[in-house]
């Protein structure tokens, strides 16, 4: 069995790396490259990037951070933001990312998982579903950088989208992302139950315990954050020791 | 000089990256006349089998590299690279190199499938190959695996490293001059370039 992934996640913004409360209201948290490098030598699993205004903005993602990050790191790194085409997507794989990940793009044009899929395989893949409280127990899947309700159930769109070719899902909830009040179990663990490709849990990671809840309870396959790594509030290795006491199968790096 | 065979899949920029940090030069290649030449070939691969082992056969590169297999040329096969090496693939029902007697099946048991994150490569320790490739790794050690599918080797000597996903498969397997892993060594960290690096200094 797989151990449990530890992501941190780098948010960026005109090339510098961003942290923003309820995806607003950003604070600068430094260079994308020097970061994944520091991240990759320290026992992350596994990187995430996300443009976050490359779809408000109308322009493509930082190909360079891409290839820079690329010759600095050793561990797996999928990158999204903007993403609307087959196009877009090879050139980011070109660049050196092993994974893409895409949100709007896809809500909009659900073929785009598709034909990825098909192109460079369902692990190549990754929907990023941003989903938002609308009643208790029912959350919707939001577009345009959180801004703009799809009007699609986030659990019918989980599903519906590894059926047409996701390979994973980077679930963030919106509700919770920078209050740093703990993951949303209720939800990573609706979506983990009703699909069968990895689940990675993102938003409101505050302390070492949300993590243990996250896998425990939340059912999560991995678990990301962000100001928690870029602030140094907790390192990478104090959150993997806390695991292994607790029994979570990690990986130990060398 | 090692030869990255480029036949329109995989993550060939990660492979050249890696290289390029342990000091090796490389060059990229759909030639058939530089894959039979080539001093080590290196066949990366993330994606499909079907596709992949079109590709092969449209450039030619299917009848180079067994030609250069067989003239011993150092060979590493990583994900779909090492599963095209075998007879038959389920996915996409797909004949493939028939380099390694066997076959490619599907994850039956786990729930969650592709196997995508870090797992467990325990080496086989009777065979002396995979001492070779594992010298300096720690007893636990974890690669990064993405895969759906995994090969059953019929000749069970060949394996030279396991893993459990659901069911105990072969992750690595060497025979003679042939090494191949079903995890990615480039993007497993410190713990994956050390065995290329073992591969580099045993092989090439």
């Amino acid at each position: 069995m797989t151990t449990k992934r530890i992501i941190p996640c780098l948010d960026m913004t005109q090339g510098k790396v961003v942290k923003g409360i309820q995806f607003v209201d950003f604070r600068d948290a430094g260079d994308p490259v020097v970061l994944a490098k520091k991240y990759s030598e320290t026992g992350a699993d596994e990187l995430v990037f996300l443009d976050i205004t490359a779809t408000v903005e109308n322009r493509p993602i930082l190909l360079d951070v891409v290839e820079r990050t690329a010759k600095n790191v050793t561990i797996p790194f999928s990158v999204g933001g903007g993403i609307r085409t087959i196009e877009d997507m090879r050139q980011i794989l070109l660049a050196g990312a092993d994974k893409v990940s895409v949100n709007t793009g896809a809500v909009n044009n659900p073929a785009l998982i598709t034909k990825c899929a098909n192109a460079f395989g369902n692990q190549c893949v990754v929907l990023s579903l941003d989903a938002k409280q609308m009643a208790p127990g029912q959350w919707n899947a939001f577009i345009n950088g959180g801004m703009k309700d799809s009007g699609k159930s986030a659990i019918d769109w989980a599903k519906e989208a590894t059926r047409l070719g996701a390979g994973e899902i980077l679930l963030t909830s919106i509700d919770q992302d920078g209050t740093k009040k703990g993951f949303n179990i209720g939800l990573t663990r609706e979506v983990s139950r009703n699909v069968s490709v990895p689940v990675i849990a993102s938003g409101g990671a505050g302390k070492k315990e949300d993590f243990l809840d996250v896998f425990v309870k939340g059912e999560a396959d991995a678990a990301l954050a962000a100001s928690l790594f870029h602030f140094s509030e907790l390192t990478i290795k104090e959150l993997k020791q806390y695991l292994k006491e607790q029994n979570v199968i990690i990986r130990e790096a060398l | 000089m090692i030869t990255i065979i480029d036949y329109g899949l995989g993550n060939i920029g990660s492979v050249a990256n890696t290289l390029t940090r342990l000091g090796q030069t490389y060059q990229i290649s759909a030639d058939p006349a530089e894959i039979r030449s080539a001093d080590v070939l290196l066949l990366p691969g993330v994606g499909a089998a079907g596709v992949g082992m079109k590709n092969l056969r449209d450039r030619g590169l299917d009848v180079a590299i067994r030609r250069a297999i067989q003239n011993g040329k150092p060979f590493l096969g990583i994900c779909l690279g090492m599963q095209l090496l075998f007879d038959y693939s389920e996915e996409a029902d797909t004949p493939c190199l028939g380099i390694l007697k066997g076959s490619v099946k599907k994850f039956q048991r786990e729930r969650k499938v592709p196997q995508i994150g870090w797992n467990l490569v325990i080496p086989v320790k009777t065979n002396p190959n995979a001492v070779r490739l594992f010298a300096g790794i720690p007893e636990r050690n974890a690669f990064y695996f993405v895969n759906s599918y995994y090969p059953i080797p019929a000749d069970t000597s060949v394996v030279a490293a396991t893993t459990e996903y659901g069911e105990q498969f072969a992750s690595v397997v060497a025979i003679k001059n042939i090494v191949a892993t079903q995890f990615h060594p480039e993007k497993s960290g410190e713990t994956g370039l050390r065995l290329l690096q073992n591969f580099i200094k045993e092989y090439v």
